[in-house]
């Protein structure tokens, strides 16, 4: 690990100081002058048509500015949500996307659904007069259960969308496949089910709208991953104001995971409602509305099958999957379940075939989108499962059958059946060195020591891959993504030496101010404590992309490097000018300019100075200043691999699944800050432990009612759920950016759910699905039990 | 509206609320000290715990009345004279916090923690923390930070 605060070291961070001393600021921290407040009224119903609604004695209440319904908004013009992900069908149609109002207009198609906003003086105020709207719904039947959305008899939520699908949609050779599984020696089979999740960040989503009528600006705060996404969607598609007019802030922003990308009808029409009445609105969600509208993860049902031949090659992969999309289209939720999810189905090995439908389409549930993972995780999950059942119906070590079918270090690039072409890796060794950790060759004296005290003693192996830093931006517009997948870095020198970095990539808890100021630190010879980052904020960062598919070290970094370049070329002309040399004969290195062969050099405090007071200076042919903005668009996806290794104690009795090892090895590429890193796949393997033991949204397949509401109902990992994990790293540089970086932030989450279902599987001896909660175990032991007798 | 009077951060304060106002609301809303958060409506994540009179508390669950006369400590008046508390060192060098937002409840409870128990081992300390959620870190560097701040090795 190199010392200091270079590129790679693990220095402590620089945000830190304001988190741990109550300074932070997030958005429900900032108040302005003359703010009021909103509240939403949601629909106690899964599906009802709305007859009519009076809002007459609402309005009449104290301190109630305005009631608004969607109507309202209709009226004015305010455009509906959308989807900013066009899915083309395996028929060569576009997929269908329903009408999604802000606010209801004259149905509502799931629990928590806004049907109407007040603004009143307090919070309080505005909950009370919320209570005082009368809305007529005359229920409807509802469709909840996508197992069964699909069929025929299912109720339609959509009058312009038939079927409840969205879109038909494939991937890869059907023929190819379908002979490879002809020749198949074995076939493996299995139907799993994608539990569906709900994100979680601990900050609540904040919006607080206010607009100027004096400059005609509005300025949206709130918590955003990528406000200029969300600032581009309110004025191209929504019609709050043209770009220029609208500043979107999304400061200290307490978590993401994905449920933070969207524009969501609350940020809408707090915006909106600022404008009507001319003062500042603001929306602060309790913790039961972020449950039932945060855009929720996952939630897919699968049926797989592998096909192997006699030397145990894989063949061969089929996969029909169904995709819940919940009762509207979120922004990046068709991606999700396709070019996110089937294009990752060749994993780790050389599968020749590979064949996926998709189904995806609608419930009456909360919208999903992408959650930390977002279509690999189901990936993963799928293709580890599958093969470790496989490995147990051939007879032959997990680990074996794996290394058996890897795509080798020397076959890079790797060109998959299913669109992506891997960069590089080495998966072999990641394997040996988990096997390594682990002490794979003493499990079986671990199992029958576990044996010995009543616990069934189970491992689980996961080598997973994934793609990270979504790109080019040419090829996800060909693949119907609406916007570009680049990012941006402006590097403005201060005339004393001192450097402000404005990036397009947001942070919020990745440490963007710690690691990106490495980078600038390490490219330009500037101290870290003379490095401030700056990011998140519409009116002072140039036009960037946010944060999210593990994006901000590769892509925002390359950013980074490239305006960094453009500081070092320009500082070789100034220094020439100063050095009376050649600019040929400038060298740079670690923040000096020298003439080449000589003693003598300029530091880049004194470039910036001679830049900015150009007494001395090539004013003729160079621009003063030294400010410079790099972007950066790759020509691939990033694919970080690994091996991850769970072993866990099943207690039979009770069905209590512990932890009792952990074991990731990851190929980040190059690490750019190891101590974030790790922090990234502690957080990660939290969330994938949480899917794979202990979360679960469910509602009501009859009613449409979400039963798992608040964290009483909806586990959440706490300290005493999770194990202390163990974590080694290879640095295979990813060839394709400047930095090597291949992203950190999803490998957890996509890699350890199946690690932890396989070990339990290992234990009990039964398949299970997700989460394997302790009733759950029980019952399939039981089961086991009842079969054998 | 009835006045209510308490000791935050060793001064002493003074304001007329709504008798329904909780204690988190008196901190952020009329003292402006924003460093304790609300992530929940359940009294179940934490981001809101102080000290009152010296014990961890959720400031959530407890109205501004009820805290009448007490002394209640914050995350803004944990560190002294420039220095930061130990725990809040232990947090930043363990990496024991990204987003932040649950960390101000989590520090504030590690501190009451170490009162109580000055060298808890590492399933003491999980198993104190079951009222603080984070969604960040998956606890690994918190528990790090803890033992690290109560004086004993940290591994791995």
């Amino acid at each position: 690990m190199p010392e200091g605060t270079g590129i790679g070291a693990a220095v402590p961070r620089k945000e830190d100081q304001r988190f741990i001393t109550g300074k932070g600021r997030y958005c429900d921290d900032i108040n302005r002058p003359g703010q009021v407040y909103a509240h939403f009224l949601r629909s106690p119903h899964a599906h009802a048509k709305i007859s009519s609604i009076d809002k007459s004695a609402a309005e009449a209440a104290p301190a109630v500015h305005a009631v608004y319904v969607g109507q309202d908004l209709e009226d004015a013009g305010v455009g509906g949500l959308i989807c900013g992900w066009v899915v083309t069908q395996k028929n060569g149609e576009p997929h269908r996307a329903p009408k999604h109002p802000v606010i209801a207009v004259d149905r509502v198609r799931h629990v928590g659904e806004v049907v109407a906003m007040v603004v009143a003086d307090t919070p309080a105020h505005a909950k009370d007069a919320a209570e005082l709207i009368e809305v007529d719904y005359e229920a409807l039947p509802t469709s909840v259960d996508l197992a069964r959305t699909f069929d025929g008899d299912a109720v339609q939520l959509h009058d312009d969308v038939p079927n409840n699908t969205t879109y038909e949609w494939e991937v890869g050779d059907e023929a190819a496949t379908a002979e490879a599984f002809a020749r198949a020696a074995h076939v493996t089979k299995l139907d799993i089910v994608q539990n569906r999740l709900i994100p979680n960040a601990i900050e609540p989503r904040v919006a607080l709208g206010d607009y100027d009528s004096g400059t005609g600006e509005f300025t949206l705060v709130t918590t955003s991953q990528n406000p200029h996404v969300a600032r581009l969607i309110y004025a191209a598609f929504i019609g709050i104001a043209p770009e220029n007019k609208l500043r979107v802030v999304a400061p200290d922003v307490g978590g993401g995971f994905g449920s933070k990308i969207y524009t969501y009808s609350e940020d809408t029409a707090v915006i909106w409602a600022a404008g009507q009445l001319g003062r500042p609105v603001k929306w602060t969600a309790e913790r039961s509305e972020a449950f039932l509208g945060d855009a929720h993860g996952r939630d897919h049902v699968t049926h797989a099958e592998l096909a192997l031949d006699a030397d145990h090659n894989f063949v061969g992969l089929k996969v029909e999957t169904k995709a819940n999309m919940g009762a509207y289209l979120q922004v990046f939720s068709t991606c999700v379940p396709t070019y996110l999810y089937a294009t990752l189905l060749a994993g780790q090995y050389r599968t020749p075939a590979i064949h996926c439908t998709v189904r995806a389409g609608f419930t009456n549930t909360c919208p999903v989108d992408a959650y930390r993972g977002a279509g690999r995780p189901e990936a993963s999950y799928l293709v580890e499962r599958l093969v470790e059942k496989a490995a147990g119906e051939v007879g032959l070590d997990p680990a074996e059958l794996r290394r058996r079918n890897f795509i080798a270090p020397d076959q890079f690039p790797y060109e998959t059946p299913v669109l992506m072409t891997y960069d590089s890796g080495d998966y072999g060794q990641l394997l040996d060195k988990g096997l390594a950790h682990i002490k794979y060759d003493e499990f079986p004296a671990r199992r029958a020591e576990s044996e010995r005290n009543g616990k069934l003693r189970g491992i689980g192996f996961s080598c997973f891959i994934e793609a990270c830093g979504l790109a080019p931006s040419a090829i996800i517009g060909a693949l119907g993504g609406g916007v570009g997948q680049w990012e941006s870095a402006n590097i403005r020198f201060n005339p004393t030496g001192s450097v402000t970095l404005y990036t397009g990539s947001h942070s919020h808890g990745q440490g963007h101010e710690t690691v990106f100021a490495q980078i600038v630190s390490d490219l330009l010879g500037v101290p870290l404590e003379s490095v401030e980052v700056v990011h998140g904020d519409t009116g002072v960062v140039p036009f960037g992309m946010g944060t999210y598919g593990s994006r901000s070290g590769p892509v925002g970094g390359g950013a980074i490097v490239t305006a960094a370049n453009k500081i070092i070329e320009k500082g070789k002309k100034i220094a020439a000018h100063l050095l009376e040399a050649a600019v040929e004969d400038i060298e740079y290195q670690s923040g000096s300019f020298s003439v080449a062969g000589t003693d003598r050099a300029k530091s880049m405090a004194e470039i910036a100075f001679a830049a900015y007071v150009p007494h001395n200076y090539p004013i003729e042919e160079l621009e003063p200043g030294l400010d410079e903005t790099g972007f950066f668009d790759p020509s691939n996806f990033t694919f970080p691999s690994g091996t991850y290794i769970c072993e866990v104690e099943v207690e039979p009795a009770t069905g209590v699944v512990t932890i009792v090892d952990f074991v990731a090895v990851d190929d980040f590429g190059t690490i750019l800050n190891p101590l974030i890193v790790e922090g990234q796949v502690h957080g990660g393997i939290a969330q994938g432990v949480g899917q794979a033991l202990l979360e679960c949204c469910i509602y009501d397949k009859e009613s449409g009612q979400l039963l798992t509401g608040s964290y009483m109902d909806y586990t959440m990992p706490r300290a005493s759920d999770l194990p202390s994990i163990r974590l080694d790293a290879l640095e295979i540089p990813c060839p394709h950016n400047p930095l090597g970086a291949k992203g950190c932030g999803e490998a957890g989450a996509i890699a350890s759910p199946p690690a932890v279902i396989n070990a339990v599987v290992d234990a009990i001896g039964v398949d299970i699905d997700m989460p394997a909660t302790p009733e759950k175990v029980w019952r399939a032991l039981q089961g086991r039990r009842a079969a054998a007798e | 509206m009835p006045t209510v009077s308490m000791t935050v951060n060793g001064t002493y304060e003074t304001r007329e609320v709504e008798g329904r106002t909780l204690l988190v609301e008196f901190l952020r809303e009329h003292l402006g000290l924003t460093g304790t958060h609300v992530g929940c409506d359940t009294s179940q994540c934490g981001a809101c715990v102080v000290h009152v009179d010296g014990k961890s508390v959720k400031s959530c669950t407890l109205l501004a009345a009820q805290a009448e006369g007490a002394e209640v400590t914050t995350i803004e008046g944990l560190a002294t004279g420039g220095e930061l508390h130990p725990m809040q060192a232990a947090f930043r060098e363990h990496h024991g916090l990204q987003c932040g937002f649950c960390t101000p409840g989590m520090i504030m409870s590690a501190v009451d923690l170490l009162q109580t128990n000055s060298k808890p081992s590492e399933r003491e300390i999980r198993e104190w923390l079951e009222g603080n959620l984070c969604r960040c870190t998956g606890y690994h560097n918190i528990v790090k930070a803890i033992q690290a701040a109560s004086g004993q090795a940290v591994e791995g």
